[in-house]
């Protein structure tokens, strides 16, 4: 009966390695990388070797000794029980390998955080969440955002952001309709995100981008999309009922296409039809 | 005879001088740490049962949600585009409540509602791993063990253990209670994050269903503190003749840790409860910043910082994932020992280990917000901790397996448990090692991964430890053996669905998949792992169903078991050398003196293959140069 | 006259529970020489394990208000003047819990029971002073919701004055007990109150430091 039941257990671990490993290899789950954030997946692909081939070990030993070592008859333990050399050995072996991985996560981290990478040539766009849509602004030609208030926000209208109209920089930011966010090809682009009401969670998904929308904070975070194309927002932080529905939809358009739509609110709305827009 | 045994047989006479107890003073508010452990356990077990069919609820929306409306917007390839949506709001009509009227009549059958959806997470969470398992591992077992393992008649405040339990059970019924309000229950995830947690209209349950949420806790935690004071007091000044700390058993030392984490750590959750009390009710500015506007309407608060709550929460958050683990780190060892008959590997390492891991375990607590707008550099230096947590953890891993090498394996259901809890413990702290580089965490934040991750590790051992426990000390506690037929039929129905529940949960939280998310199909990008999650719903309600052989055996063997002896696994430990069930005041008469570790097992010189820990002989452990 | 330390465990009176029986010091451990160096009373050793417990609560307080200070919108409130003179009846009435334990513990049992009646009173003179300066407040126009420092100081001196008046439920069963003579004059029978009397001065000391010099 122990024999069987050693065997079952030692023959679930295989299995599971097998599949897990299978799995983990045989299907592209990562979404396609569009950004220049490609150091974050050589990160998750060394975790995903290292861990692995520690899964591997670990469990094959695990299985190995479960089956050999299943109770017969005459069978007799062994009676030793330390082994400072070896727990100092597997101890500092364990610390080296994920002390490599500390540093490496450390330096990347830093290199995505740290704002003197920002290029100056960097888009600037604000993106404020809210329940449950994703709002855009530009600061225009004269590179300022107006000001903002909420006590002068009028939903009815679309001025979700409660601008301030008497604010001369207001005057040419440009908002774009509620979840379309417009990007170029090839330019940092530098977000800086708000939120309206509860945390929500700014994530796309194709340019391991994500930053959680806080009340009362403006949080920056950029990126350089490399490739033209649609790609989906999402909102990776529980934010009531609508968290399922809040998505948006970012146009990462070539650098003249961007160009000309960027040029006034009049342009943009040219290239993208008829829109409520707070008025002068 | 010392004045310390006389006072010890003093009182094992005064334990049958007793006048004969009414029932409602020895099985209801009972002083007896065997009754209140039991009292602990099946509580835990009946809200485990009520947080197991809210999972089963999950899954099935997640694999089946409602079929995906058309998209509204961005559907044409230029940017000419329509009006914003409408905006959602609660479906729930004047009449009903949102547990009554958590699904509505759609064109294809019933379909649950984003709130009833949101509530389910909220709470499965909540009474998953406060009102379950901190709960059967730690006051159910902590109870029923400590005084048995550490050679004393009872806990050292019995009075209090009472009163701790029924503490305990009327914040039971005011989470539960919390059902039936007409909003329903909380809704804003277990973690209760502010704003959408302190805004009584940002989501239905935080209503009155937040409030009761707070009221619940603060029963909790004031019951997990007495529980606490009692561990620590009585593992530290109750301990027999000859029990030094360093033989004491894994399981005690993990009992000991985690009244320690709890007592230190709690006190956070109930600061920042109570500040959430005041924004949610008082117009206190603790949480809530200016410049917020919810349906239209402008809120008078400023200056508070909803980052204050989540540093409040988690300073209590991360420590209690281990207060939920070690237990089952520490019945694991002492399981391994019994059914491999071989003493456990680096016994010093191990308890070293679980010192570093319960230390560290103050100081990782950022690394749930990598991603929530905390300065970069408190992100860095979180980082340090999570991933050198790895450490301890993988020695562990190291010690058990040297610990079956070379033993001598009897599969008995715990040692099946124990050996699951290995596993379980290999995988899920392997993609901890992911989620600890912060930059890694950026994609995988808040996605299944994240869920993967601590069901296997946290969840999962947890919920294997008690079954472990459970089989191996369910003679010694009811005097009965459970039924092996069924055990392992329970086993492996668990194991494997378990894993196939979650397992690929790694894969769809790579590809992006979120938490929390009523309709994943909304998104184009989720659409293709559909197949996957239909896979781990079936898993699931499985695994769901499987739990009916637990009850069964459980119930069953309680009543009707074959009668138990006192030491029905040959095992070494102190509890063993007492009765199944021990006799009030646990040892009939003086309380064994010990002299050794309790894992000598297979000693070369012994007449049996396990030597007592009460054992005096100079063999094994206490052979010159054994050290034990 | 004779100094005859009695053994507490014989003056002792039956224990209805456990809980109480571990009021007087001392009393013999059932534990080993394998216990640890905490000392051999579990009750002692537990009351210091629950203040550290408490400790961290007003730890956790205590991080909220400097996180919260760091906001723009805070204004630095001033104690009301009301507060002072709590304060100075908090610290008499552990210097009366004190005198009333010295006289215990030396043979002289009369006093006992007037000095511990002073402590209990002068503990409720402070928990109604307390409750006066809210209401001084109140009258002023500062409430909880008023601005983040008075949002504290209502919140920490509420939280302070829970675990003063449980104090004073503990405080009914010692008064009784010095009535019904149950410590035995010689021992420290009042010591395990009096560490916890002394820890809410204390902390109250802590708490005014916070609010209003730190």
């Amino acid at each position: 009966m122990s024999k069987l039941q050693g065997l079952l257990f030692a023959l679930a671990t295989v299995v599971l390695v097998a599949v897990s490993t299978y799995y983990f290899v045989a299907r592209d789950w990562l979404p396609e990388l569009h950004s220049d954030r490609g150091a974050i997946d050589a990160a998750i692909w060394w975790s995903l070797l290292v861990t692995g081939i520690v899964f591997i070990a670990t469990n094959l030993l695990l299985a190995y000794f479960t089956w050999r070592y299943s109770d017969t008859p005459g069978a007799k333990a062994a009676y030793w029980h330390d082994s400072p050399k070896l727990e100092i050995s597997w101890t500092a072996v364990t610390a080296a390998i994920l002390l490599v991985f500390l540093f490496n996560a450390l330096n990347l981290w830093g290199s995505l955080v740290d704002p003197k990478t920002i290029p100056a040539d960097a888009v600037t766009i604000e993106v404020t969440a809210q329940q449950f849509a994703w709002n855009f602004r530009y600061p225009g030609q004269d590179g300022q955002f107006g000001k903002t208030d909420v006590k002068l926000a009028d939903p009815e209208m679309g001025n979700f952001l409660g601008t301030d109209t008497k604010d001369p920089a207001t005057a040419d930011d440009i908002v774009t309709p509620q979840g379309v966010l417009v990007v170029p090809e090839g330019r940092t682009v530098l977000l800086k995100i708000r939120s309206l009401d509860v945390i929500h969670s700014f994530f796309l998904p194709n340019f391991r981008v994500k930053q959680d929308a806080m009340p009362g904070l403006t949080i920056q975070t950029w990126f350089k999309p490399t490739k033209a194309g649609k790609y989906e927002i999402a909102c990776a932080e529980h934010c009531g009922l609508g968290h399922y529905k809040m998505k948006g939809t970012m146009f990462v358009l070539a650098a003249d296409a961007f160009q000309a739509a960027m040029a006034s609110q009049e342009a943009f709305d040219a290239a993208s039809g008829p829109l409520t827009q707070p008025t002068q | 005879m010392t004045h310390v045994a006389e006072a010890q047989a003093g009182h094992a006479h005064d334990a049958h001088d007793h006048a004969p107890q009414a029932f409602i003073w020895k099985y209801v508010f009972s002083k007896d740490h065997k009754v209140i452990g039991v009292q602990y356990y099946v509580t835990a077990m009946l809200m485990a049962v009520v947080a197991g069919l809210l999972a089963m609820l999950i899954r099935v929306q997640i694999a089946w949600p409602p079929a995906t409306q058309e998209p509204q917007t961005q559907q044409v390839e230029s940017l000419r585009l329509s009006p914003p949506p409408a905006p959602i709001r609660a479906a729930t009509d004047a009449t009903g409540s949102v547990l009554t009227k958590g699904y509505a009549k759609m064109d294809k059958g019933y379909q649950m509602k984003p709130e009833f959806y949101a509530m389910l997470f909220t709470m499965h969470g909540t009474i998953m791993v406060f009102f379950v398992l901190s709960t059967a591992p730690v006051s159910g077992f902590g109870n029923m063990l400590i005084p048995l393992q550490v050679g004393a008649r009872d806990m050292a405040f019995p009075f209090l253990n009472g009163l701790s339990f029924w503490t305990f059970l009327p914040g039971c019924v005011v989470i539960l209670l919390s059902f039936f309000v007409e909003a329903g229950a909380a809704a804003a995830g277990w973690t209760s994050y502010p704003p959408l947690s302190a805004l009584k209209s940002a989501v239905p349950g935080s209503q009155m269903g937040q409030t009761l949420w707070i009221i619940a806790m603060v029963f909790f935690i004031a019951s997990f503190t007495m529980g606490g004071l009692n561990f620590v007091t009585t593992i530290l000044n109750l301990r027999t003749k000859g029990l030094s700390l360093f033989r004491m058993s894994t399981t005690m030392w993990a009992m000991f840790l985690v009244a320690i984490l709890g007592l230190l750590a709690f006190p956070a959750l109930i600061a920042g409860s109570l500040l959430l009390l005041f924004d949610r009710h008082f117009g206190t500015s603790f949480y809530l910043p200016a410049g917020i506007i919810l349906s239209g309407k402008v809120m008078p608060n400023s200056g508070g910082s909803p980052l204050l709550w989540q540093h409040l929460f988690w300073f209590l958050g991360h420590p209690e994932v281990y207060i939920l683990m070690l237990p089952a780190l520490g019945f694991t060892s002492d399981i391994i020992a019994a059914f491999s008959r071989k003493a456990i590997f680096g016994y010093k390492a191990m308890i070293g280990a679980m010192i570093a891991i319960s230390g560290l375990s103050f100081v990782v607590w950022g690394h749930h917000m990598f991603v929530s707008g905390m300065s970069p550099y408190l992100g860095m230096a979180f980082a340090v901790g999570t991933i050198l947590i790895a450490v301890p953890s993988a020695v562990k891993v190291f010690n058990w397996l040297a610990t079956l090498w070379q033993s001598r394996i009897q599969f008995h259901t715990a040692m099946l448990w124990a050996l699951g809890v290995v596993s379980l413990f290999i995988s899920g702290g392997l993609s901890g090692v992911w989620l600890g580089q912060s930059a890694v965490d950026i994609h995988l934040h808040d996605t299944m991964f994240v869920v993967a991750h601590f069901h296997l590790i946290m969840a999962g051992a947890a919920l294997f430890g008690v079954f472990g426990a459970t089989a191996y000390w369910f003679p010694k506690m009811f005097g009965r053996m459970m039924n092996e037929t069924l055990g392992k039929w329970h086993f492996w129905f668990t194991f494997i669905t378990y894993y196939g529940t979650f397992f690929p949960m790694h894969y769809v939280g790579i590809s992006g998949q979120m938490r929390r998310v009523y309709n994943p199909y909304e998104y184009d990008f989720l659409k293709p792992v559909q197949d996957i999650n239909v896979f781990i719903t079936y898993c699931a309600l499985i695994l769901g169903v499987s739990q009916v052989i637990f009850f069964i055996n459980f119930f069953w063997s309680a009543f009707k078991g074959r009668k138990a002896e006192g030491n029905p696994w040959n095992a070494a430990g102190l509890e063993w050398t007492t009765p199944s069930p021990p006799p009030h005041g646990n040892w009939p008469g003086e309380i064994p003196e010990v002299h050794r570790w309790p894992y000598d097992y297979s000693v070369p010189d012994a007449p049996q293959d396990f030597v007592l820990q009460t054992d005096p002989s100079p063999i094994g452990a206490l052979k010159p140069g054994g050290g034990h | 006259m004779t100094v005859s330390v009695v053994s507490a465990a014989e003056t002792r009176p039956p224990a209805a529970s456990r809980f109480e029986a571990l009021g007087p010091g001392g009393s013999p451990s059932p534990s080993g020489p394998g216990s640890g160096p905490i000392g051999s009373d579990p009750a002692r050793f537990g009351l210091w394990v629950l203040l550290g417990s408490i400790a961290m609560l007003f730890i956790g307080f205590t991080s909220a208000l400097v996180f919260r200070r760091a906001a723009a919108d805070w204004v630095p409130m001033s104690a009301p003047p009301l507060v002072w003179i709590n304060t100075a009846v908090l610290a008499l009435s552990s210097v009366a819990l004190e005198t009333a334990r010295r006289r215990l513990r030396g043979v002289r049992y009369e006093g006992v029971q007037t000095w511990i009646s002073v402590t209990g009173l002068l503990g409720a003179l402070f928990v109604a002073g307390q409750v006066q300066a809210w209401r001084q407040l109140v009258a002023q126009g500062v409430f909880l919701s008023s601005d983040p420092h008075s949002a504290f100081f209502y919140v920490l001196t509420g939280v302070h004055v829970v675990h003063v008046l449980a104090a004073l439920v503990w405080f009914t069963t010692v008064f009784v007990r010095v009535r019904r003579r149950a410590y035995a004059p010689g021992g420290d029978g009042l010591a395990l109150f009096a560490t916890f009397w002394h820890f809410l001065g204390g902390l109250w000391a802590y708490l005014l430091f916070v609010l209003f010099v730190l």
